[in-house]
């Protein structure tokens, strides 16, 4: 069923189980001790750091795979992206796997996006079991994006640190688990920001759009969630939202997080938070999730936001859009 | 709502973002800028100052101290103690000789992954190409002005 952007999943596909791996310096923050493997190296054994960033999205899908003591025969298909150029990272973790393979793309919010696409292929019957899963690097994205890693330059305060780590769910019918209600699909927003080190203030719009769709389509208001989760807006993005939802009668102060602003302990050249695909990946799959298995959170809303912007596209002077898919979880 | 048709929403939704922007601390950055620019500069002067000792003289001199620096600034972005340098003192990193050192050696070491001629080689100059090209082209104006004045 849909009503406006959002569908609504009359046969409540399940998260039957999620794992996440992060970096070292994520280790240290709130996320250290929900995630399955804190990596004590951030190469990871690996040669560069795009092969360590397929070997983290690699492992997490194993991983989440085996937590819900299924097979890799057992898995239908796998939906998967990544930051790089031509998903690379997703692409080569699934070259390791014997199921489809699914490559999607919508910046960070490749997370909520691959989460609501595998729900609705569950939902409707296609698929049994699907594995949504995304992952990035600080380092891979730091030389795609900006500059090279060694080089002296400074980092402007607005700017946000790209989390390294990947996250994964399996996504199943049943009638245990994590219960994917609804979700609702973004629109591309664009205000106009031209900044690429100022993120938060290009995405917000994004947010603050599907989030109030959400209330829009489905009836509800911000109380009656738990807990209403961005993706990756930081600190300065988190302000702009509420701000945003605010002017429109939506009051989401209360109980707005985000995944950014949280991820870091100590805020020294972060600045405004973390970002990237890892970073909601990380988030949701191992605090998020965790918490609500245990009974903290009933009823969250999921909100990733992504910039779809190319260094192509930025250095050309475009501004940036930005997408946020919206899925609604419930426990 | 969305969009980039309704122009002024944007200028308005610009105008309202400035105003949340964190502010640069611009007096920090310039003491910074200027405690480790100069720092720089002092020891390249004491370089400077132990060659003219160790008798070189003229071109000599001051070739002399100029490779000393630009190897000290490889060495440093080679150990990755440069880039922590540049994040705090900015274009005091930057400015002086050991910055253009950093920013050839920097996509040397990152490209190196991509192979020896297509990785390192080639995308050596991706940052510092910039101020070779601006760095030749002022100096041939320059050079013009002189010549006719």
């Amino acid at each position: 069923m849909k009503k406006g952007n959002t569908v609504f999943f009359k046969n409540a596909p399940r998260i039957i189980s999620f794992a996440a791996i992060c970096g070292t310096k994520e280790k240290e923050g709130v996320i250290g001790e929900f995630a399955d493997i804190a990596l004590d190296d951030d190469m990871y054994g690996e040669s560069t750091y795009e092969k360590a960033e397929c070997k983290m999205l690699t492992n997490t899908i194993a991983l989440a795979i085996d937590k819900a003591s299924l097979k890799e025969k057992d898995v239908d298909v796998m939906l998967s992206g990544d930051l790089l150029n031509q998903i690379i990272s997703a692409s080569f973790a699934a070259r390791d796997y014997n199921f489809p393979f699914l490559g999607v793309y919508s910046a960070c919010s490749t997370m909520s996006e691959s989460i609501m696409l595998s729900a609705m292929m569950v939902n409707a019957g296609y698929v049994k079991r699907a594995v949504a899963a995304t992952g990035s690097h600080f380092a891979s994205a730091e030389r795609q994006y900006r500059y090279p890693l060694e080089l002296g330059c400074t980092r402007p305060p607005q700017s946000q640190w790209t989390v390294t780590g990947a996250g994964g769910c399996v996504i199943a019918e049943g009638k245990e688990g994590i219960k994917i209600v609804s979700a609702t699909m973004g629109r591309v927003c664009d205000y106009g920001v031209t900044d690429v080190n100022n993120m938060g203030a290009a995405m917000a719009p994004a947010a603050a759009d599907t989030i109030m769709q959400h209330f829009k389509d489905t009836g509800t208001s911000p109380c009656d969630y738990d807990m209403i989760l961005t993706g990756d807006l930081g600190a300065l993005g988190s302000r702009i939202v509420k701000d945003l939802t605010w002017e429109k009668g939506y009051d989401i102060s209360e109980n707005h997080v985000d995944c950014g602003e949280i991820v870091y302990n100590v805020i020294e050249n972060e600045f405004q938070g973390g970002s990237g695909a890892g970073c909601s990946a990380v988030v949701l799959n191992s605090y998020v999730l965790s918490k609500m298995r245990a009974g903290l959170y009933k009823r969250i809303l999921f909100a990733a936001t992504g910039a779809l912007l190319s260094t192509v596209s930025s250095g050309q002077g475009e501004s940036i859009p930005c997408i946020s898919h919206l899925v609604e979880l419930e426990y | 709502m969305t969009g980039k048709s309704k122009e002024n929403y944007n200028e308005n939704y610009l105008r309202y973002i400035r105003t949340q922007d964190p502010p640069t601390q611009h007096f920090k950055n310039c003491a910074a800028a200027f405690g480790v620019g100069g720092l720089i500069c002092c020891i390249g002067q004491f370089i400077r100052i132990m060659l003219e000792y160790a008798g070189l003289t003229g071109d000599e001199l001051a070739g002399s101290t100029s490779v000393i620096l630009i190897f000290l600034g490889c060495l440093l972005t080679g150990l990755g103690v440069y880039d922590r340098i540049g994040r705090y003192a900015g274009a005091g990193s930057i400015v002086p000789i050991t910055g253009f050192a950093n920013s050839v050696t920097s996509p040397a070491i990152e490209f190196k992954t991509e192979g020896w001629i297509y990785g390192m080689a080639a995308k050596m100059f991706t940052v510092a190409g910039a101020i070779v090209v601006f760095g030749v082209f002022s100096g041939v104006l320059v050079g013009l002005l002189y010549y006719f004045i």
